[in-house]
């Protein structure tokens, strides 16, 4: 997983080629704690296909509320610097991010 | 293996429940969807419970719970219950990873937050709409946020989201508050809140980010629109006017009031060797102190049950 920040997020999602699974997440919101043993997991089985990262949001706010993330958890796919598809809230489980790593894999 | 006891759901009732019925030396599963806790692990401040510690906030609690619960030998593990067969003397619960079977089940699936129910809240949540202030209070650092609702919920996470937003207004249909008057107190005393009487949202609006709402007075009929700052570009709007019981596994199957499960003074549903515990039943009061003796009744009258219907 590689972490992002204010400084390597254009680099690592916003200008990289290719398929970008980007975790949002904070010390604070524990669904998204929750769900980040899961996330790792797919890491394991699909990282050779879709580039994982994390964005810890109070490390860079501004960036989060830029790619319109306002809530939390949100597991987002990228595509060439392109937001395609993600889960939000309530709806992003472990089977919701499963599916949705699956479907860009 | 056929466990004693499978309890579904891993908040405080679910916690509570699992302690005694290992403590009993039941076999125990502890079978949790996400995250252990609850609704009361995204609570900031819990200074309600008997005997809770100072500055003692959801997740630091349910952390004990589970410590506790685990220490005494219960088992623990995360999958999401998509079917229950509940009528046989062994019942059978279909997980999206296993199944499982059980002499007895306590159900301890709680409640989830209501929604307002109005257009373009769906398409705005985690876009400046959410039902949970410890998850994302930190995005409204120094920007304008609304709180929905009058109860202990909406005005006690209204008084947490002063520590990053600018403002909060308690928007509330009411022209009081509901909550418990030490809350109320407290929040009063708290300059950075305002408050919106006798009011309700009837629709979100926003391209990508919550950008306005529209708000009826419901003594005049009367709508406003309100926008956010322009230099802000947008607002929050967090969402804590009640819950819905967890219990659409169980439709059918068990008795139910409103979507409540009906159980006696002993936790027990209608049908036999299945209890519920916590906020998903029938009750006056639901709170972590009620969810928490709901648990420790249900697991004690599982033990009963079994000694009265299985053969050692």
């Amino acid at each position: 997983m590689i972490e992002l920040n204010k400084e390597n997020f254009e680099e690592e999602v916003l200008t990289a080629e290719g398929t970008v699974l980007v975790d949002f997440w904070s010390p604070s919101c524990e669904p998204c704690k929750a769900l980040m043993p899961h996330v790792h997991e797919l890491e394991e089985e699909f990282g050779d296909k879709i580039k994982f990262t994390s964005l810890d949001i109070t490390k860079a706010r501004r960036v989060a509320i830029g790619q319109k993330v306002l809530g939390l958890p949100v597991i987002a796919i990228y595509q060439n610097g392109e937001r395609v598809d993600g889960v939000v809230g309530d709806e992003a489980t472990t089977k919701s991010v499963k599916e949705l790593v699956e479907k860009y894999s | 293996m056929i466990y004693d006891v499978v309890i579904i759901g891993a908040g405080p009732a679910g916690l509570s429940a699992g302690l005694y019925a290992a403590r009993a030396r039941m076999s125990t599963l502890i079978i949790e969807k996400e995250a252990a806790g609850g609704q009361i692990a995204t609570t900031d401040e819990v200074a309600n419970y008997p005997g809770s510690v100072e500055d003692a906030t959801g997740p630091s609690l349910v952390a004990r719970m589970v410590e506790q619960a685990e220490g005494f030998g219960a088992k623990r593990i995360s999958d999401t219950i998509e079917s229950v067969d509940v009528a046989g003397k062994i019942k059978i619960l279909k997980g999206e990873k296993e199944e499982y079977q059980a002499r007895t089940v306590i159900v301890a699936t709680g409640a989830v937050p209501k929604h307002i129910g109005c257009p373009g809240e769906k398409e705005l949540t985690g876009r400046g709409v959410s039902y949970c202030a410890t998850c994302d209070g930190a995005f409204f650092e120094d920007l304008e946020v609304f709180v929905v609702g009058g109860g202990d919920s909406a005005v006690e996470e209204a008084m947490y989201l002063t520590k990053f937003a600018r403002k909060v207004t308690i928007v509330h249909r009411r022209d009081q508050l509901r909550a418990a008057k030490s809350i109320q107190e407290k929040a009063l005393k708290n300059e950075k809140i305002e408050y919106l009487w006798d009011s309700v949202i009837t629709e979100l609006k926003g391209d990508g980010l919550l950008e306005s709402m529209v708000v009826k007075n419901v003594k005049t009929g009367e709508e406003s629109e309100i926008f956010a700052d322009e230099d802000d570009g947008t607002f929050g709007v967090f969402v804590f006017v009640g819950y819905d019981p967890a219990n659409k596994l169980f439709e059918g199957l068990v008795q139910m009031e409103n979507g409540y499960i009906v159980t006696d003074d002993n936790m027990a549903t209608n049908i036999p060797g299945v209890f519920a515990a916590g906020d998903n039943r029938v009750k006056s009061l639901r709170q972590v102190v009620t969810a928490t003796a709901d648990g420790a009744i249900a697991a004690t009258q599982a033990e009963k049950y079994i000694e009265n219907n299985f053969e050692e």
